[in-house]
């Protein structure tokens, strides 16, 4: 038996291996020639100076730059230099580019006067408009004004809540797709999967690999994706939990072996991919502007993908046969297997759809934050969160959850800094389970 | 290859302080789990806030060593208490998710740009460690015999790091055979029958969180000294590395977390060490240095997998006394 394990054991790893490095080894070298940003807004910038020596044996100590809005310099805009007693404001040539030369090394402040913009021209979100720069070990100082399309027009208070709540919906939704796999296989097996993050960027690196890589049609890389991804979550059943299984594996014991998965696969993934984000770059980011929203091609069709998906998931689970059966085995699986459904077959249909829904997930993910190793593992602890709030086990929970935690995570940068969204959803995971811990959906008998 | 070399580091992790701080880690995890059978996925919180209580407290109130020591204290037994209050009557699998999310959240709070005053954000903080180097009473030079050859300063850090962590098994010994370490024991076996017996099952899971909690955090002060304060570091693969020390030295048992520490970091030190070479001597000359570092990482979780499943007990657990009821 040990024996038996052990060989599956060998083989499943193998086939991960097999899956990902055939396909990863052209990624190292493509990935090279591919473009390094697809960033509309242009970075301007002279080569940062190379360490000079410090003595002068020239004398001009020179500040400069070039503000551009996305490749064309941007002409006339004034840039002001003052310090250590010196002031001079010059505007910017038909290229962009700004010099001026100061009399000596020391701190100088260096301000752009905005409203010499051109229309439709600010600077990036985030930036200021007035820097302190040093002239020290160097003769020469670029400075960067990033600049960006005018994105401050949409101030206002119910114009941000209004972006927030679709952006939440979008994000909410395409973590249902995921967090129903979480459900369905708690439901029925009682396993907590930390792997499932893994399931979600491996669909989203098959799409990168069919899509950006093979350079198939991102239609046909979706439909690969997911149809392996349906694979994948076949053969995490057929390989490792259907033995374990067998073998009476404990609970908490399986939930530390997909800890252990989840850390297989994702330097499984780190190994083939490597650590750089990839950026899917397949087309379908083309502006659509409805009212105050700036939304994406890929958005919108990823929020109607979503419904559309989950809304035949809603019919499977309540009105197919096998759907019936699968709620059967959630419920009670002795009682079900008594009535004669067939309880390893309903396990492993839950899989291949987890597989599935996750991998659809993760195509979404990639068109709307790009690809990278550790991308499932990162939103992981969001789809824990969302399955729990909803109540573990209970599939429409799941989606309530999921559109909960969306919406609350894009909703709290409202109030927080950004890089606290994510930690004001498991907060809000935390405050539920006091109040009440078996979730929205859930029933009481499911804790303890 | 130069052996010499790859097996004088492998040693050298023997008594290295971050083997002792994840030994310390894991002894805190061991009575978590090992003992009283709450499921912490949380201990990499611990240490976050044990080594940023410490480093705040010296930086930015100027802070003594022992008031920055009781400093780590206090903030860890706070925390347990926070953490424990909604969490410790929850089922044992929904006190994973919990406990996983607070220690996400410790992190996202201590990386957040709006704290950088006191945290240093992304950058962690460094240069809070002087106090501690100051009362060291060996003598300047560097001493040692084989491999284990160091200076003052990194004796001195070894020197306490282990002692703290021989105090901290000699406690969880006494502690054990203790009417109180029967109680928590009997918590683990079944709590209503511990119940039915009048004992307050709810305070006994928050003693013994608290106290597996302030060896968290003292793990994390002594991983700090040598090194900078890194938010990076306290991510939930800290706390899988402790949970596979301790399911490799074997859970409720008083050496495993010790010996799980030392095995764990020889190993790692020994693959990287030969995979190095092997891509030095062109062997392995498809894959790069940082993949090699990878493929460790790949072995740590293939190893937690096939302990879990093959030897839950560890190296020297006792099969009786291992806690995955649920």
């Amino acid at each position: 038996m040990v024996g038996r394990l052990a060989l599956v054991f060998a083989s499943v790893l193998s086939v991960c291996f097999a899956l990902v490095v055939s396909i990863g080894m052209p990624a190292a070298s493509a990935s090279a020639a591919a473009p390094a940003s697809v960033d509309t807004v242009h970075l301007s910038a002279t080569p940062a100076p190379s360490p000079e020596p410090t003595s002068d044996f020239t004398s001009t100590f020179t500040v400069s730059g070039i503000i551009k809005s996305g490749d064309e310099g941007v002409e006339s805009v004034d840039v002001a230099v003052s310090g250590n007693g010196f002031d001079e404001t010059v505007s910017t040539n038909a290229q962009g580019r700004w010099t001026v030369n100061v009399p000596e090394p020391g701190t100088y402040t260096v301000a752009l006067d905005e409203s010499t913009l051109p229309d439709g021209v600010a600077l990036r979100d985030g930036t200021e408009a007035s820097k302190e720069i040093t002239l020290a070990q160097t003769n020469s100082v670029s400075v960067l004004f990033p600049t960006g399309e005018d994105t401050r027009q949409t101030t206002g208070f119910g114009e941000q809540l209004l972006i927030r709540i679709v952006a939440g919906l979008n994000f909410g939704l395409l973590l249902a797709l995921a967090a129903i796999g979480i459900t369905l296989i708690f439901g029925t097996t009682g396993l907590n999967n930390f792997a499932q993050g893994e399931m979600v960027t491996f669909g989203a690196i098959m799409s990168w690999v069919f899509g950006v890589l093979l350079g198939l049609n991102i239609v046909v890389a979706t439909i690969v994706a997911v149809l392996l991804g349906a694979v994948f979550g076949y053969l995490n059943d057929a390989v490792i939990w259907k033995p374990l299984r067998r073998r009476g594996v404990r609970l908490v014991q399986a939930m530390v072996v997909s800890i252990g998965l989840s850390i297989v696969l994702r330097y499984v993934y780190l190994f083939n991919i490597g650590g750089q984000t990839k950026t899917m770059n397949v087309g379908l980011s083309t502006p659509v502007i409805i009212g105050p929203l700036r939304l994406t091609v890929a958005t919108l069709i990823s929020m109607g993908l979503s419904v559309v998906v989950l809304l035949a998931v809603g019919y499977f689970l309540t009105r197919t046969r096998i759907g019936k059966a699968t709620r059967a085995v959630s419920d009670n699986a002795s009682l079900a297997a008594a009535s004669g459904i067939n309880v390893d077959r309903i396990i492993r249909i839950v899989w291949i759809l987890a597989g599935a829904l996750s991998a659809l997930a993760g195509v979404m993910f990639a068109l709307y934050r790009q690809v990278s190793w550790d991308m499932g593992f990162q939103i992981l602890l969001m789809m824990f969160a969302a399955v729990t709030l909803g109540g573990l086990g209970t599939a429409f929970g799941a989606l309530i959850g999921s559109i909960v935690v969306g919406l609350f995570v894009e909703l709290s940068t409202l109030v927080l800094p950004p890089d606290l969204k994510y930690a004001s959803a498991l907060v809000v995971l935390i405050l539920v389970l006091l109040v009440r811990p078996q979730g929205i959906l859930g029933r009481r008998e499911r804790i303890g | 290859m130069d052996w010499g070399n790859i097996l004088g580091n492998a040693a050298g992790e023997l008594i290295s302080p971050t083997t002792a701080a994840y030994a310390l880690a894991a002894i805190g995890l061991n009575i978590h789990f090992g003992y009283t059978g709450l499921l912490n996925f949380g201990q990499a919180a611990f240490m976050l806030i044990g080594a940023y209580a410490f480093a705040i407290s010296v930086l930015t109130f100027g802070a003594p060593l022992w008031v920055a020591v009781l400093a780590a204290f206090a903030a860890s037994i706070l925390f347990a208490f926070v953490l424990g209050i909604p969490t410790l009557r929850l089922r044992a699998d929904y006190l994973a998710i919990v406990t996983i999310a607070s220690a996400e959240i410790m992190r996202f709070v201590v990386t957040t740009t709006s704290l950088t005053n006191v945290t240093g954000a992304a950058n962690g903080l460094s240069n809070f460690s002087g106090g501690f180097y100051d009362i060291n009473p060996l003598p300047e030079g560097r001493y040692g015999f084989g491999p284990f050859v160091y200076s003052a300063d990194q004796w001195w850090v070894r020197l306490v790091g282990w002692g703290i962590v021989l105090l901290a098994t000699l406690l969880v010994f006494l502690l054990m055979r203790s009417p109180w370490g029967r109680v928590v024991k009997a918590v683990r076996e079944d709590e209503d029958a511990v119940r039915a017996l009048g004992k307050n099952v709810y305070s006994y899971k928050m003693q013994a969180l608290v106290l597996g909690g302030v060896f968290g955090s003292l793990a994390g002060v002594i991983f700090i000294l040598p090194r900078a304060v890194q938010p990076a570091n306290y991510g939930t693969a800290l706390t899988f590395f402790i949970w596979t020390i301790m399911l490799l030295g074997g859970a409720a048992t008083l050496f495993g977390p010790i010996i799980g520490a030392m095995i764990f970091w020889v190993v790692l030190s020994l693959t990287q060490g030969i995979l190095y070479g092997l891509i030095d001597v062109g062997i392995l000359s498809f894959i790069s240095t940082s993949q090699a570092g990878q493929i460790r990482f790949i072995l740590v979780g293939l190893a937690l997998m096939l302990l879990v499943i093959f030897r839950p007990q560890g190296i020297f657990g006792n099969k009786k006394e291992l806690s995955f009821s649920v």
